[in-house]
């Protein structure tokens, strides 16, 4: 079954029309958020998704939920998430489903069920819509932190409602998805607490559970909806934001899979089996912005920033997924970088348009995502490419990058450039909270500053070396063997080492929540998840359910 | 201009760099290789030959990879001399021979996976021919005759053709840390405290001509096993490059072979004459203005050591992964008859354990470099039988023999201990008394320095070595093989 989970493809485009887990039902700046996950809707066979749990394709249409929020439903602001199952909130990651998925694949799909808790909570900071979690029954494990990444939780007080992390009692491994970090980081909760509370099985309930800080409040099963609706009053009176937004369509993403290429209109990915690599290509806008904001609003979907992101977030989540061979993703450009500038001014100056912002919103987590992507991140800016502004965010976010000095023989487009623009000095913060040019240059702070003094100018090779921009620059003498001889070099080493050596080094300064919970999920539980422990014949995860105690290597390492 | 296509193997002249590898086309290696070139000439011109750059020098110049045709001999000024890049011819089937990647083509570009290996390798073997060049700078000025005078010319622009062999692969295949290393090895120097050459034997002095030839012998000879096992490589041009350079070699390992058989032929002579019949009988043998034999014992117990010593560690991670990578092989590689894979082969390996020398078998993949410094003594007991034949055919009761492998060692497994030359572990106090018997001491040196006075005339040899049987290039020994126009 875990091979069953290596072969098919999974797909993370999908539409209301085809959810099987949830429902979203709008009332003017309200929406309730149902999930009621249908369990025999499984991505792969081999379990079924009982009590509201889930697997990655219910996590896929709660990411969709969420996006179409945002654009598609911008006068919302407060969001009750709620379960469509009696005596269930949510049951957590299907425990059937970890035992039979590869290491890899209980990986990737921790990393994006993070990535949409972070996505809940960044609506809340950034678009203005507030999340409750209106929690009757069981809130377990990761049903639990689906609550955390909610503003409010309100528990039912019917003496069976519970919220409870039992990874650690149950099945030895760790809450996945940012459940410590954010019960002491988030909610505060006083650290021997929160020890008895992740040690303790069934959990806890009631007045104990608001005394702890683990949920906001809580509410008698006859007061319980008149509570939540109290809170969802109080909560969108806090909410600052221009009525009247009309949300846009997102229609559907054309793409074309084929064997080793997938063709999007502005992004095209080309995989390179024997060298395990793939090679993705940014196209850049082939006009400029329009002139006016209502007829970004007209392009809607269509319009080149949003189309690009939705491409390209598309693109590494199907590199992520269903290429685990690709180790190597190697960012090029085509296309004119004064239009690419151009459209991060349009963006700038329409900072006050709700889209506009939520576009950029959007790039910032697309970013992010490149960011943890856990395979070796290359950039190559040559004649004719169109790294500028947002799109030089990607060589920034690349673990190494070459830059073509001079021009090929023959070829009269000129010399490669790069452009900065206002948006690589605080549009996209990584998880570190700080921009990628700021981790950069930790040690030289001042060098963020020569390089904001250059915003707006073509920067050749020689400047970008200079400035720092780019590991290194070559010119046609070298340029062919020096990136051939040093993608070979980086397809020889140990995939696992380069995983572990990227991830420390990618993320200087400061510490977040955010840092927090994809450095310990990456450290800890990816360790914990290859223990005996957990998954050995005896370990935890196996013998879930099957009424035999685990049997456990007593030695603490 | 019209130029005729250039015949397999010829060399083409038409550019700075002469080159049997079609520079011409290749605009990047050419541009490379000529902002290296004055470099290498301003090297040559401060640590080349002292003294004799004006000097026209009877040298041989490579004019075709044709091992039958590939010499041309004429005078040459040695910083005129043409300097080329020249490589066996390739063969379109050749394979990797060895290693995980055997049966393979052989890769005609640097695999990313091996690229600082292979770059470590080729750095390591370039930083040893200037290194060789700037050991024998002052010997011009003690050259026992005109013939031994050309050949130390002859060996020095040669390693200096070694060189440019070596940077040519860096220029090529090794892009920008490529360049920067060719320029490291100008930079470097031997002896240097500061820049020191890579390998301790190529920091130690060449202060005589007995040491020269010593050096040729033996110093050189390990040149000539690294070479063969790196012509066995699965990187073809490093393959066909060494291949090249091992013709060349063969000629440095004669002035080696032949100088320490000329010096041992007029000991000899000399004692017989003399009627001196015990080898041992030193300093009557002395007052006869020759090298007595024990001292040459001495003097070749040195070099064998030093000279083991540049085969690195016994037991080594580093060749394992070299010969299991496809990198670089064994002595005759092709000729073994084995696997070619030795993941489960062993070699018998002397250790020190619990103070005694002992053979143990090894992985034979990590005893690599214990198997080439086998092959390699095997190699030198050929040309030490062959001196001991002309003292036996002299009727003197005396024989060179190699020291033990554990003798005089600074590398490897009996780096720290102290042992005879005929392998016996020794007390320290020991060792320091019975030193001076194995090795030369300060009065040997003293002596064998008296002894360095030039003898530029015509025909004439220093009365410590005899003539050659034969001159070079068919002409006698009373050619004038170097015209001395002293600068």
């Amino acid at each position: 079954m875990a091979e069953a989970a290596a072969a098919k493809r999974i797909d993370f485009q999908t539409d209301p029309s085809r959810y099987h887990h949830w429902k979203l039902v709008t009332d003017g700046d309200r929406a309730e958020l149902i999930m009621d996950v249908d369990e025999n809707a499984t991505l792969f066979s081999g379990y079924q998704l009982k009590l509201n749990s889930y697997d990655l394709g219910v996590d896929i249409e709660l990411a969709d939920v969420l996006q179409r929020l945002r654009f598609e439903h911008p006068e919302v602001r407060v969001v009750v998430m709620k379960s469509g199952k009696d005596k269930v909130f949510c049951a957590g990651a299907n425990i059937r489903m970890l035992a039979v998925s590869t290491h890899a694949h209980k990986v990737n799909f921790c990393k994006f069920t993070n990535e949409t808790r972070n996505s809940i909570e960044d609506s809340s900071e950034n678009s203005g819509q507030k999340f409750i979690c209106a929690v009757r029954g069981t809130a377990a494990g990761g049903g639990y932190e689906l609550a955390l990444a909610c503003d409010r939780i309100i528990l039912a007080d019917d003496g069976n409602s519970t919220v409870s992390l039992p990874e650690i009692p149950l099945l030895a491994v760790l809450p996945g998805t940012g459940g410590l970090t954010r019960v002491t980081d988030k909610r505060k909760v006083r650290r021997d607490l929160a020890d008895a509370f992740c040690t303790v099985e069934e959990g806890v309930k009631g007045a104990r559970a608001v005394k702890w800080r683990l949920v906001d409040r809580v509410a008698t099963n006859s007061k319980f909806d008149a509570e939540v609706a109290a809170l969802a009053t109080e909560l969108a009176a806090s909410i600052k934001k221009a009525p009247g937004a009309k949300g846009i369509a997102l229609t559907p993403i054309p793409r074309a899979i084929a064997a080793d290429t997938i063709t999007y209109s502005t992004v095209r990915v080309a995989i390179d089996r024997p060298g395990r690599r793939a090679t993705i290509t940014i196209l850049g806008p082939d006009a400029n912005p329009p002139d006016d904001i209502a007829t970004m609003h007209s392009q809607a979907a269509q319009f080149w920033s949003l189309r690009l992101a939705r491409e390209l977030d598309d693109a590494i989540l199907e590199l992520r997924l269903n290429e685990l061979e690709v180790g190597t993703l190697v960012f090029k450009s085509e296309g004119d970088p004064g239009r690419v500038l151009a459209h991060d001014a349009f963006l700038a100056n329409h900072a006050e348009d709700w889209l506009a912002t939520e576009i950029r919103n959007y790039w910032k987590r697309v970013l992010k995502r490149i960011d943890v992507t856990s395979r070796s991140l290359v950039a190559t800016i040559e004649p004719g490419s169109c790294f500028a502004g947002t799109l030089a965010e990607i060589v920034f976010a690349c673990d190494r990058s070459f830059m073509f000095q001079g021009s090929r023989k023959g070829d009269n487009r000129g010399p490669a450039t790069m452009l900065l623009s206002a948006q690589n000095f605080g549009a996209y913060p990584m998880s570190n909270g700080i921009t990628r040019l700021q981790t950069r240059f930790l040690g030289e702070p001042e060098s963020v500053g020569a390089a904001e003094k250059q915003t707006g100018k073509s920067l050749d090779a020689a400047a970008c070396e200079d400035l720092g921009l780019v590991t290194s620059a070559f010119d046609e003498i070298d340029w062919d063997d020096e990136v051939r001889i040093f993608l070979e070099e980086r397809a020889s080493f140990s995939a696992d080492g380069l995983t572990g050596l990227e991830a420390n080094l990618r993320f200087a300064g400061p510490e977040t929540m955010e840092t927090k919970i994809f450095g310990r999920l990456t450290a800890w539980q990816n360790w914990i998840f290859q223990r005996p422990n957990a998954v050995g014949a005896d370990g935890a995860l196996k013998r879930y359910g099957s009424g035999v105690k685990a049997e456990f290597d007593k030695k603490r390492v | 201009m019209t130029t005729s296509p250039t015949p397999a193997g010829a060399v083409d002249y038409t550019t700075k760099i002469p080159n049997n590898i079609n520079l011409a086309g290749d605009d990047r290696v050419l541009k490379a290789l000529e902002q290296w070139h004055p470099g290498y000439i301003d090297w040559w011109m401060t640590m080349g030959p002292d003294g004799f750059q004006t000097s026209d020098v009877y040298l041989r110049t490579a004019i075709s990879i044709d091992p039958k045709g590939w010499a041309k001999f004429d005078y040459v000024k040695m910083p005129e001399y043409r300097w080329g890049i020249l490589l066996a011819p390739q063969d379109e089937n050749r394979l990797v021979n060895f290693g995980a990647h055997k049966g393979e083509k052989a890769w005609q570009e640097v695999p990313g996976e091996y690229r600082a290996s292979l770059r470590r390798l080729v750095v390591i073997q370039g930083d040893t021919e200037p290194a060789s060049v700037e050991q024998q700078r002052f010997l011009g000025k003690t050259a026992p005759s005109l013939y031994d005078m050309r050949n130390l010319f002859q060996v020095n622009v040669e390693e200096g053709r070694h060189l440019w062999a070596m940077v040519y692969l860096l220029h090529k295949y090794f892009g920008k840390d490529g360049r920067e290393e060719a320029d490291g090895l100008l930079q470097r120097r031997s002896g240097d405290q500061d820049k020191p050459r890579m390998l301790g034997a190529f920091n130690e002095e060449t202060p005589d001509w007995l040491s020269f030839f010593m050096f040729t012998f033996f110093t050189d000879r390990d040149g000539k096993m690294q070479l063969e096992s790196l012509a066995q490589s699965g990187f073809d041009p490093m393959s066909r490059t060494c291949r090249f350079m091992l013709t060349e070699e063969a000629h440095h390992m004669f002035v080696g072979e032949t100088g320490v058989s000329r010096t041992i032929e007029r000991t000899c002579a000399a004692m017989k004459a003399a009627g001196i019949e015990d080898p041992y009988d030193i300093n009557r043998v002395r007052a006869l203005g020759v090298i007595d034999l024990p001292t040459i014992q001495k003097k070749a117990n040195l070099h064998y050591s030093l000279s083991l010593d540049l085969f690195g560690s016994e037991i080594s991670t580093n060749a394992a992964n070299f010969y299991n990578g496809g990198l670089k092989g064994r002595f005759m590689e092709t000729k073994i008859e084995d696997d070619h894979l030795l993941t489960s082969a062993t070699y018998p390996v002397l250790k020190l354990i619990d103070g005694q020398i002992k053979s143990v078998e090894e992985p034979a993949l990590t005893a690599i470099n214990m198997r080439l410094r086998d092959d390699y003594s095997k190699d030198c007991q050929g040309g030490v039988n062959r001196w001991n034949k002309v003292i036996e055919k002299a009727g003197i009761k005396f024989a060179i023999t190699l020291p033990s492998v554990a003798f005089h060692r600074h590398i490897g497994e009996f780096k720290d201990v102290k042992v005879s030359h005929d392998g016996k572990v020794l007390s320290e106090t020991e060792w320091i008394k019975n030193r001076d018997q194995w090795l030369p001491s300060k009065s040997d040196g003293d002596y064998i320095a008296s002894l360095m006075q030039p003898c530029w005339e015509r025909g004439k040899y220093a009365g410590w070595l005899s003539a050659p049987k034969v001159g070079i290039d068919n002409k006698g020994g009373d050619f004038e093989y170097v015209k001395i126009h002293r600068a």
